[in-house]
């Protein structure tokens, strides 16, 4: 029972990252309609600052949070002004070639520097050690993963679904054109609307660091199974790609340990199985 | 009934154009749409583009929003260029603009489909003001938008429009598809919103319904403004009108 217990949490934990990874994605996809394919390199890009700000400058793991989604956001703001703007109306397939296209440049630097191995980063002092639940040991810091990741993801979607610049979003999303025409600056929105995905993947990279360490392949690996996760939840939809990252998360686990020869390829069956079935995803609305 | 005003303004036509369009010209991609557009609308006139379908009248009322991509000539506003002008920057001067398909968000309920527009000047009507003229929405304030029936749709589209304080509307076909019980309660708003000074550009089918409303009419065929005469001289000019029309 320890066992289905721990993986479980483990489930959850991979779930948050889904679901912030995939958050982020499709607040992209919504509002650029570009699949963007190198999530799992700006993810990837979070955690090697978190690593940078502490090895460089000392500079701890909290502050990290804060700074490495800014800074990462702001090199997605560059690649929005500079490369994605000019995809607008064009083929998804150029969004996903482009994207895919720096993801090989970001990872393939960062591999030149730091090699494939993964480099430490330390659980910051005060989420250390453990609590007996007395069903299970849970490590603080897991515990933390989970709680922070789900609480950025509600107010995400809070920010998004119950907000002025939420509805501007959101109107955006469906007559850009219009909004653009009632005085809003719709191409600045955009920008900002993919650094705030990027901001979402680069924390994930920060929550991520201690747990996994730092790989320059650290996104590469998980971006595929997040975009299985987007199709399930429905492509565009906040609270979908939310609950169904959590949810994929804790099917993973029950599945390490009830069947653990399907643990990597749980979550592509249940794509299948979903498009078969309902094409837009779960909660996604028609195209 | 005397109803009380709905802004503090000086009414009726002053005089000064505050839209002169000259020569425009535009393109929805390689086709030529606008060959060369020319007209005036003044301070507090409810003027109204007549013609018929694919005459270029929607086209004109885009490119002045700065929606359509390639437009050339000349679009000043308030005597300021803004052919060249995005279209945020020329709604945020005082052009508010209601389209044809009226553009109801299905992501918003009818609450934030109102207030989506922002102000781009103060002076616009308040949420009670906006609840006299449509007193429908303030039922349906948590609905879908798009689940309206297609006159409190249209009055929605219209009403988000008056909260921004823009001045200057452009309403395209504000009457199509709608029963005439509701066509009839949108006259009586664009006569209401023309005698507390708004200035209106009207783009029309209904011929019967603009003339209802309008000062001053512009007969647009192939792109181009052929003719143009005042509601004062429709009688003399009816027949022409229906030539013009085909009806």
């Amino acid at each position: 029972m320890q066992a289905l217990y721990a993986q479980l949490l483990v489930g959850l934990i991979n779930g948050s990252f889904y679901a912030l990874l995939s958050l982020g994605l499709a607040v992209i996809f919504g509002m650029l309609n570009i699949i963007n394919f190198a999530h799992g390199a700006l993810y990837m890009m979070g955690a090697f600052v978190a690593y940078f700000l502490l090895n460089l400058g000392g500079i701890s793991y909290w502050w990290a949070l804060l700074i490495a989604p800014i800074l990462v956001g702001i090199f997605g703001m560059i690649l929005e002004r500079t490369m994605l703007q000019w995809l607008t109306g064009l083929d998804h397939l150029y969004g996903l070639l482009l994207t895919f296209g720096i993801a090989l440049i970001v990872q393939g630097v960062f591999q030149n520097y730091f090699g494939s191995s993964g480099l430490p980063y330390a659980i910051p002092d005060q989420l250390k050690g453990g609590v007996n639940l007395g069903f299970m040991f849970l490590p603080i810091y897991r515990g933390w993963v989970v709680i922070f990741s789900l609480v950025v993801c509600l107010a995400t979607w809070f920010l998004i679904e119950k907000t002025q610049l939420g509805a501007y979003l959101r109107a955006a999303t469906e007559n850009p054109t219009l909004v653009r025409a009632f005085g809003i600056n719709v191409p600045r929105m955009i920008t900002l609307t993919y650094g705030l995905g990027v901001g979402l993947a680069a924390l994930a990279g920060v929550l991520s660091a201690p747990i996994n360490q730092v790989r320059p392949l650290m996104g590469a690996d998980l971006i595929i199974v997040v975009f299985a996760v987007v199709v399930i939840g429905g492509m565009g939809s906040i609270m979908g790609s939310i609950i169904t990252g959590f949810a994929l998360g804790v099917i993973e686990g029950f599945t390490k340990y009830y069947y653990p020869e399907a643990s990597n390829t749980v979550v592509f069956v249940l794509m299948v199985l979903v498009l078969l079935v309902k094409p837009t995803g779960l909660t996604g609305r028609a195209a | 009934m005397a109803e009380a005003k709905l802004v503090e303004r000086p009414a009726a036509a002053t005089g000064a154009e505050v839209l002169t369009v000259k020569d425009l010209q535009a393109w929805y991609g390689e086709s030529h749409i606008l060959h060369g557009i020319n007209f005036g609308v003044k301070a507090g006139e409810v003027v109204t583009l007549l013609g018929r379908n694919g005459a270029g009248k929607t086209t004109t009322l885009k490119s002045v929003m700065g929606i359509i991509g390639k437009r050339s000539g000349s679009i000043r506003f308030n005597n300021e260029e803004i052919i060249r002008a995005s279209s945020d920057r020329i709604a945020r001067k005082g052009i508010a603009f209601c389209p044809e398909e009226r553009g109801i968000f299905s992501s918003l309920d009818v609450r934030e489909n109102l207030m989506l527009p922002p102000t781009v000047r103060p002076g616009g009507l308040s949420l009670e003001q906006i609840f006299t003229l449509f007193p429908n929405l303030k039922e349906r304030l948590t609905s879908q938008g798009t689940k309206l029936s297609g006159g409190e749709q249209q009055m929605l589209a219209i009403a988000r429009i008056l909260r921004t304080g823009a001045r200057f509307l452009m309403l395209d076909e504000p009457t199509e598809g709608l029963a005439p019980v509701i066509i009839q309660q949108i006259g009586h708003t664009i006569a209401r919103l023309k005698s507390e000074g708004f200035t209106i550009l009207l783009v029309e089918q209904n011929f019967r319904f603009a003339s209802t409303v309008a000062d001053r009419y512009y007969i647009v065929e192939h792109g181009k403004v052929i003719d143009g005469f005042a509601n004062s001289e429709l009688s003399a000019n009816i027949d022409k009108l229906h030539t013009y029309l085909g009806v």
